[in-house]
């Protein structure tokens, strides 16, 4: 299973870009326009989240420098210590299902302190990929059509950002230690 | 509760730096996240430029209409209640191929379209069938095969291998997906068996949730 991880890794991205533009080419798609044709949205993309980006990257930045941060997770660590789980991807967990702004800012705030290839950083980095926003989604769909009462969904959506937050963590434990 | 969350960092954040004597500190860290903040963004364009060019091919290809083609029978299991030629399981086919590529602005589109048919199929306009609870389920715990903005920021901090997330992130959707699944399913059975749909807490959303949208994903 160890392994088999390991290869999808290595192997998904360059699979993926050798074969779609074969793949477009044999169906007489002409790849290179197509791709600059594409590859044009996202720039806007891009730019577009800056300003979600740094309204939450200062709040997270204060929040760490100001000391809440560390004594937030002080509560914690004695709990989560003995499991071999760093408690500083736990407010990861909270900000995930509720921002997606917020949640990659903080992803790119452990990146940044501990690296990229610590066990922090690929935990988070892991939790940030594996979910999608709960709250937005729930607000977006169900909003678009006027659905008031969402009934079950939101425990289910939480539910399983909670299974996703665990198996991220789980994961990454047994892969990269 | 974006608002909430936001006001409550920051306004924690001066008080205990105000008590502790680090306000200095704190300035300067505001300062310094705006900065990182630009510089991660502008850090995605590399990618996201590249990456979306690479979809578009496989958009122009046809390749989300192939893709969209093998969830057919999962999709149809995961829906028993929609019937089968309805425009919805095509909708949702297309919403979840595209999730599946990490095509997030082509997803949302594509499942607003399928709820609009769901809600076709609505008895009541405004609770949620529970075809449009297991919609929402998937895409809640969407399943990626590349997290590209990931891969990006950790290439920015000189990760030594930026994709060796993508099995752990692959492995970890799988199961909040299968978890989502199963929980659905759970729901469905109960609501079906106690014949009325059952009121559990109604989910209001607040009043300003989601306004301006949240970019990322």
């Amino acid at each position: 299973m160890v392994e088999w991880l390991s290869t999808l890794s290595v192997w998904m991205i360059p699979a993926l870009i050798v074969f779609i533009p074969l793949y477009a080419a044999f169906k007489k798609v002409p790849v290179y326009e197509t791709f600059v044709e594409g590859a044009k949205d996202g720039f806007g993309t891009a730019i577009s989240i800056i300003p979600h980006i740094v309204g939450m990257m200062v709040a997270i930045s204060m929040f760490r420098a100001s000391g809440a941060m560390d004594m937030l997770l002080s509560v914690f660590k004695p709990l989560l210590a003995p499991l071999g789980v760093p408690a500083e991807v736990l407010p990861l967990g909270l900000l995930r299902p509720l921002t997606g702004a917020g949640s990659l800012a903080y992803t790119t705030d452990l990146i940044k302190s501990f690296g990229p290839d610590s066990m922090i950083g690929r935990i988070a980095s892991t939790i940030q990929g594996s979910t999608d926003t709960t709250l937005y989604v729930i607000t977006v769909y169900f909003g678009a059509v006027g659905i008031r009462k969402s009934r079950y969904a939101l425990k289910v959506g939480l539910f399983s950002d909670l299974v996703g937050f665990a198996a991220s963590i789980a994961v990454c434990l047994l892969l990269f230690s | 509760m974006v608002n909430w969350i936001w006001l409550f960092m920051i306004v924690v954040s001066v008080v205990s730096a105000a008590v502790t004597g680090k306000l200095e500190a704190v300035t300067e860290a505001a300062f310094d996240g705006a900065k990182t903040g630009v510089t991660v963004s502008f850090g995605l364009i590399s990618i996201l430029v590249f990456w979306l060019g690479l979809m578009r091919i496989g958009e122009d290809a046809g390749l989300l209409r192939v893709l969209s083609r093998m969830l057919g029978p999962a999709v149809r299991f995961l829906f028993p209640d929609v019937p089968r030629n309805h425009p919805a399981l095509g909708y949702i086919m297309s919403n979840m191929a595209a999730n599946l590529l990490g095509l997030g602005n082509a997803a949302t589109p594509m499942g607003i379209k399928a709820m609009q048919e769901l809600q076709k199929l609505n008895p009541d306009q405004e609770t949620a069938t529970p075809a449009m609870c297991t919609l929402l389920a998937l895409n809640t715990s969407s399943i990626t095969l590349v997290p590209t903005t990931l891969i990006a920021i950790r290439l920015q901090y000189e990760s030594a291998n930026a994709a060796e997330i993508v099995g752990s992130t692959i492995a970890a959707t799988a199961v909040a997906t299968a978890a989502a699944i199963l929980a659905d399913r759970w729901y469905r059975s109960r609501a079906s068996r106690s014949k009325r749909p059952p009121m559990t807490p109604p989910y209001t959303a607040p009043p300003h949730a989601g306004k301006g949208g949240e970019a990322v994903g």
